[in-house]
């Protein structure tokens, strides 16, 4: 899988109520709706920017961390989001995006910049910023989490397999 | 001694679960004994299940669902996850906690779903509360939650375990909620992401079990997956009367492997309060005291226990709150707003000014009881204090405990609480 589109670079720390605040994520379980008011405490702008050509969300290190709250990963993927690059993740979160299909990648993101163009070709494991003409390390996922996404996310390994196959 | 080292709590539960010898850093596929989930998020561990193509719960006496974080219903979007979820109760036959009977980290325990050596999973970052209680709880998604609703088990990554021993003792005015966020200040909002905490310590030790429950509560605050005691008489003893399991507590052994070691003297530790807008933006009381407030919160998961009632009580009883101060009292649930009303603590409570509001989660996550206007400032017994967090992103939130919270309404400022116990005064 071979995805590209711009940098859209945050700080440290950014914890799941500025992903997705409590205040919306009780009024329904529709994701599209509330996606519009994805990581608007931080940057109201975000939905508008993001959506209509996609983004790569790039942020420091513990992205993430806060709730459970499942909304995180979906309004973000709702939100034309095509992968989280961060320097580490908050635990919830991360097994949660991999669950709901938002890849998350671990790598060393002060070597990209806002609106960078990147490229991520996460079968190959290769990061590129296109517009620095750099490859950037990242960091492998663990093979379970590699494989509960080659099957498409939790609920189709399920669908698959009938239960945990791992 | 054996050659190979020995084993935490955690390493010792997910051994036991997984059927395994389990190490720090394997991937285990372990069983659970309970899941749960809010109605935050319930919603979506449902519809996952629909979309697996699940009809039934792996044993609906060992999953609940709980209606605490908009409860009662504010709006009709909720009703409708409500509904949902009391639907989901009469199709698999699992428990619904419904409007008024509680937060989902006061009822899990208290209703004898969970007892030590127990592994458990709910789709609520702030599972990891029962780890007071020697269970190993942690917060999941609705997805994972969903699966280990399915299949009864789940997969994980075996967690190394920082140690912290409390030595010393709490000084009078003092209390568990202090000891946890001078911890949060020291090591900072991801200083144990993916480990397990284990708090041991003669301070530890002497904290009633409900005190513990608030340090393990926030354990999630500094990434951990989980805040693990060992389970004393005090505890067994807490499980007098709530239900029929059996507890199987776990003591880690003295040779464990541990990823690192933080001794801290709780002797030195005044009241401590966390600044706008981050849990480990700690400072002790001394720095933020004389701070204007608008809102006070007694209650939620991580304070609204029935020891947290009596000493808020205690400080008020004959006292008012100031007249520009909101006080909103949310008992954690149903049990502990009757024992409170029968200890006297309510009528002390709502006769010095304040509301009181259904047992759950109170204002704490911003959807109903209580949202602070533009510019205002809340001192609130809560867990988080993130910007946005009580539904206004214009609001400061600082978080203590309950006799700071106690002090402060009275006065309309951030106020040390220890005037108020004898030998408290610095």
């Amino acid at each position: 899988m071979k995805l590209s589109a711009r940098a859209f670079k945050y700080g440290d720390d950014i914890n799941t109520d500025y992903i997705i605040s409590g205040k919306y994520k009780f009024k329904s379980a529709d994701m599209e709706a509330m996606a519009v008011h994805a990581m608007e405490e931080l940057d109201p702008g975000y939905y508008d920017k993001v959506k209509p050509e996609g983004g790569f969300l790039v942020a420091g290190k513990n992205f993430g961390m806060g709730s459970s709250r499942e909304q995180a990963p979906l309004v973000l993927i709702h939100s034309n989001t095509k992968a989280v690059l961060a320097k580490s993740f908050a635990r919830i979160f991360y097994r949660n995006a991999i669950n709901t299909g938002l890849p998350v990648v671990e790598c060393d993101t002060d070597l990209i910049d806002d609106g960078d163009e990147l490229e991520l070709d996460l079968t190959g494991g290769v990061l590129r910023d296109v517009t620095k003409g750099i490859d950037i390390a990242i960091k492998p996922l663990p093979a379970v989490m590699a494989q509960l996404l080659a099957d498409g996310g939790l609920v189709e390994h399920f669908k698959k397999h009938g239960g945990f196959a791992l | 001694m054996s050659p190979i080292a020995g084993k935490t709590i955690a390493e010792k539960i997910f051994s036991a679960h997984a059927g395994t010898d389990a190490r720090a850093g394997d991937i285990v596929v372990a069983d659970v004994d309970f899941v749960m989930g809010q109605d935050g998020t319930s919603p979506l561990a449902i519809r996952a299940l629909e979309n697996m193509g699940v009809e039934k719960v792996f044993d609906p006496g060992k999953v609940a669902v709980v209606m605490d974080h908009s409860s009662p219903s504010p709006l009709e979007g909720v009703s409708a996850l409500h509904t949902m979820m009391r639907e989901f109760g009469k199709k698999t036959g699992c428990a619904v906690y419904d409007v008024g009977e509680g937060v989902c980290h006061q009822l899990i325990p208290e209703k004898g779903h969970v007892v030590p050596g127990d592994l458990m999973v709910g789709c609520d970052s702030h599972t990891c509360t029962y780890g007071a209680l020697n269970v190993f709880s942690t917060g999941v998604g609705s997805t994972d939650g969903a699966a280990a609703m399915a299949a009864g088990k789940l997969w994980f990554k075996v967690p190394e375990t920082m140690k912290v021993t409390y030595e010393g003792e709490l000084k009078p005015g003092v209390f568990s909620k202090d000891l946890v966020l001078y911890l949060a200040g020291q090591i900072g909002v991801d200083g144990a992401t993916y480990e397990a905490i284990e708090f041991h310590g003669p301070v530890i030790e002497a904290l009633s079990v409900e005190a513990r429950m608030t340090m393990s509560n926030m354990a999630i605050e500094v990434g951990a997956k989980a805040g693990l005691m060992e389970a004393d008489e005090k505890t067994l003893a807490w499980y007098e009367g709530r239900g029929d399991k059996t507890p199987d507590p776990v003591a880690p052994d003295a040779d464990a492997t541990y990823v690192r070691e933080l001794a801290i003297d709780a002797s030195v530790i005044g009241p401590q309060v966390a600044k706008p807008h981050a849990v480990d933006n700690v400072s002790p009381i001394e720095d933020v005291e004389g701070t204007p407030i608008a809102e006070g919160v007694l209650g939620t998961c991580t304070n609204g226990r029935l020891e947290d009632l009596a000493i808020a009580a205690k400080i008020l009883e004959g006292r008012q709150v100031h007249s520009d101060v909101r006080f909103i009292v949310a008992p954690a649930s149903r049990r502990i707003l009757l024992d409170a009303i029968e200890a006297g603590y309510i009528q002390t409570l709502v006769a010095a000014g304040a509301a009181l509001v259904t047992p759950g989660c109170g204002p704490c996550v911003g959807t109903h009881n209580g949202v602070p206007s533009d510019g205002e400032n809340v001192i609130s017994t809560a867990n988080r204090n993130f910007k946005g967090r009580m539904g206004n992103s214009n609001a400061f939130i600082y978080l203590g405990s309950p006799a700071t919270v106690a002090a402060s309404v009275i006065e309309g400022k951030i106020t040390d609480p220890r005037k108020y116990f004898e030998g408290g005064e610095r």
